[in-house]
């Protein structure tokens, strides 16, 4: 069947500002939208650009707004949109060329959480055990697979780009609720700053767009709750971190 | 990357931030009740054709509604000027444009503020005529 798709194009070596793009595409309804995005690029118009990697929703590498909502592309049936598809870059990142963004400001953020395990206790013999509740209390965050759909959703990180950003934080509570990690006072320091956990607003887009299911904005409100609860500690790291 | 150098600023909030959303989810909930204590009051129990100049220097005759309408006007000048902070911090990016607007702000609603705070705390009815 035709699928009309309507695709916002950006080329930084042309001189020109973003325009929309509308094609129609041969593909079935229970193809999903990178289908779709192939059948553009493969048939169309060869300098279409978009980035996908495993295309079976695992990488998070081909997240990007559909119909207004943030989705990755791999993950989407043409039969559950409305047509014409609308097809743009996510919002608050620069654009590098049509639907590829530069994600460097948001790893650059990731990076400051110390997203990995910091065991500072000696090596067991075998493996560092942990219980199955142990295990629950985090269960959630491990499913990130950092696209950004989350922080390119979030209003305040739209208005400020200072802002850590949902998916850092997802990142940070990941490690935080680990029973084997000692970074938590390094964490919370990170996210106690003005730019830290407090530019959240509970705003939810985050937790709408995860295409993880994610309950982002509730793992926000429990590191925020973290923080209340270790404010001695947290402050006097904090002023360890001004000197 | 704007973002990236934006952000290798580190700024510590020293407990500031932390403090501000407790007492934003604090004040929140007993404002809440409050209002709704004010509305109950004002415009259920009594008819608004009644509240005129001595009917508020009968309440304020005790400690109780001073006590009350005090409450309301600190938390919800606090309330809302944290409110617009936030907001500020979030939408102007030029550090002369936001300290103007911020100090535009506290100037205003600290007057407000104080004003009303005499005001609770020294009305003295005039006497009949």
């Amino acid at each position: 069947m035709h699928i009309a798709l309507k695709i916002r194009r950006y080329s930084p070596e042309q001189d020109r500002p973003p325009s929309w793009q509308d094609v129609t595409v041969e593909a079935e309804p229970t193809d999903r939208v990178l289908d779709a995005l192939h059948a553009v690029k493969w048939r169309h118009d060869g300098s279409l650009a978009f980035r996908r990697s495993c295309a079976h929703g695992i990488c998070g590498s081909d997240a990007m707004m559909i119909n207004g909502k943030n989705r990755l592309a791999c993950k989407v049936l043409i039969k559950d949109l409305r047509q014409p598809i609308v097809i743009e870059p996510m919002r608050g990142f620069p654009v590098v060329k049509d639907l590829i963004v530069d994600m460097e400001g948001f790893f650059n953020k990731y990076r400051r959480v110390t997203p990995y395990l910091v065991a500072q206790d000696p090596p067991p013999d075998k493996e560092r055990l942990q219980s199955p509740q142990e295990r629950e209390r985090f269960d959630d965050t491990t499913k990130c697979i950092l696209c950004g759909a989350c922080t390119t959703a979030c209003p305040s990180f739209w208005a400020n780009h200072e802002y850590l950003g949902p998916a850092a934080i997802v990142q940070a509570h990941r490690f935080l609720f680990d029973s084997r990690d000692h970074a938590k006072a390094q964490r919370l320091a990170v996210l106690n700053q003005s730019s830290g956990v407090w530019r959240c607003r509970t705003i939810f887009n985050c937790t709408d767009a995860c295409p993880r299911g994610i309950n982002v904005t509730k793992a926000i409100g429990e590191v925020k709750q973290l923080l209340l609860h270790h404010r001695a500690r947290s402050s006097h790291v904090s002023g360890e971190v001004a000197k | 990357m704007k973002e990236s150098v934006a952000f290798a600023r580190e700024k510590p909030s020293g407990g500031f931030e932390l403090w501000s959303w407790v007492f934003m989810r604090f004040s929140g909930v007993v404002l809440l009740f409050l209002a709704l204590g004010h509305l109950a009051l004002m415009h259920l129990i009594n008819s608004i054709d009644e509240i005129d100049y001595w009917f508020v220097a009968k309440r304020y005759a005790g400690v109780l509604w001073r006590g009350y309408d005090l409450a309301m006007l600190v938390l919800a000048m606090l309330h809302g000027i944290n409110g617009a902070r936030i907001l500020i911090d979030d939408y102007l990016h030029h550090p002369m444009w936001r300290r103007l607007v911020l100090g535009g702000l506290y100037a205003v609603c600290g007057g407000l503020l104080v004003l009303g705070v005499y005001v609770a705390l020294f009305f003295k009815p005039v006497a009949h005529a």
